[in-house]
């Protein structure tokens, strides 16, 4: 936790990066994985380019976060663009169940598999 | 906290071209409990730490507003991964366990399969509101009781479980978040009780 925050006090560099938007509609899970459907092109916003070069592989938005130096906030609306502009496509994990519920046992059993196998 | 050696790689390690999957558990814990120690215990990447920025009211920051007054608060937390096959990779995020970051909390790790309460017998205080928040929100956990080397006094299990209160059907073990067996059997103590809890659920229609 020796981080610096980012924002306090000066928002101005998230302001610019995101065009003004302070809103992320939710859409991207913090492991919401991300994958480039293309290259950064020429004159990007560099954050783009740079989120296009990260998710040449599956990348989950957290780690897009951490690679980027963002707020997890800031990297959703990035997020929005390029998906919107089909330069992304985002493979969302299992659906989001009520609080109180499990997810499906064969999941888990995966799970434990995968764990057991470590 | 520092005597965990890491052989882990220091550039980044790309997942599975086929990952498809991305599941995520949470670690709570007080202050200096080890929650760092562990993710990195287990992690196959040196831990990343992120941060999110949010409004106190804990909903969307309305877009009138004027960005430079909102009051927002910063958490920032740390992360691993485990993949867990060709297609699963599995998430571990250490939370701060204070009362103040809780309403952060909810938003952040919504959608969790399950949590780890990572317990110091020295400073069992840290772990009332965390374990509070998790059966308000019905998250099933299991408790990890990190053994220091320097605690004097141990306690067993069964003293602990009665001190802190937790019910019979609450999973404790015994760990050392330095050691990757043993972080590790934690991960797996969860599992193993969401897998039991889905089961029974699934077996009454």
């Amino acid at each position: 936790m020796t981080r610096k925050p980012v924002d306090t006090g000066s928002p101005d560099r998230l302001y610019t990066v995101t065009g003004g938007r302070s809103r992320a509609d939710g859409f991207f899970d913090l492991v919401t994985l991300v994958v480039s459907e293309c290259r950064p092109t020429p004159g990007m916003q560099s954050e783009h380019a740079r989120t296009l070069e990260l998710c040449e592989h599956p990348t989950a938005v957290v780690e897009i976060a951490a690679e980027l130096k963002l707020p997890i906030t800031v990297v959703r609306i990035l997020l929005g663009d390029l998906l919107d502009m089909g330069r992304i496509t985002a493979r969302h994990p299992p659906p989001t169940r009520s609080a109180a519920s499990l997810p499906d046992s064969d999941l888990l059993k995966e799970v434990l598999h995968g764990l057991r196998n470590l | 906290m520092g005597s965990a050696i890491s052989e882990l790689p220091s550039h980044r390690t790309p997942l599975a071209d086929a990952a498809e999957t991305g599941l995520k558990i949470v670690v709570v814990g007080g202050f200096g409990v080890g929650k760092t120690t562990l993710v990195r215990s287990v992690s196959e990447i040196r831990p990343l730490n992120t941060e999110e920025v949010m409004t106190q009211a804990g909903v969307g920051v309305d877009e009138t507003g004027d960005v430079a007054t909102k009051t927002t608060t910063t958490v920032a937390f740390d992360f691993g991964r485990i993949s867990l096959n060709e297609r699963m990779v599995l998430y571990m995020f250490g939370a701060p366990g204070q009362e103040r970051f809780w309403f952060l909390w909810d938003r952040l790790f919504s959608g969790t399969l399950g949590a780890v309460v990572l317990v110091d017998t020295r400073r069992m205080d840290d772990s009332w509101y965390a374990i509070d928040r998790l059966e308000h929100h019905r998250t099933p956990f299991v408790v990890a009781v990190n053994r220091f080397d320097d605690d004097t006094v141990r306690h067993s299990l069964d003293e602990i479980r009665q001190a802190l209160a937790l019910p019979e059907h609450v999973p404790m073990v015994d760990c050392d978040a330095r050691v990757r067996e043993s972080g590790k059997n934690v991960l797996i103590t969860l599992v193993d009780h969401l897998y039991e809890l889905a089961m029974a659920q699934e077996a009454t229609p």
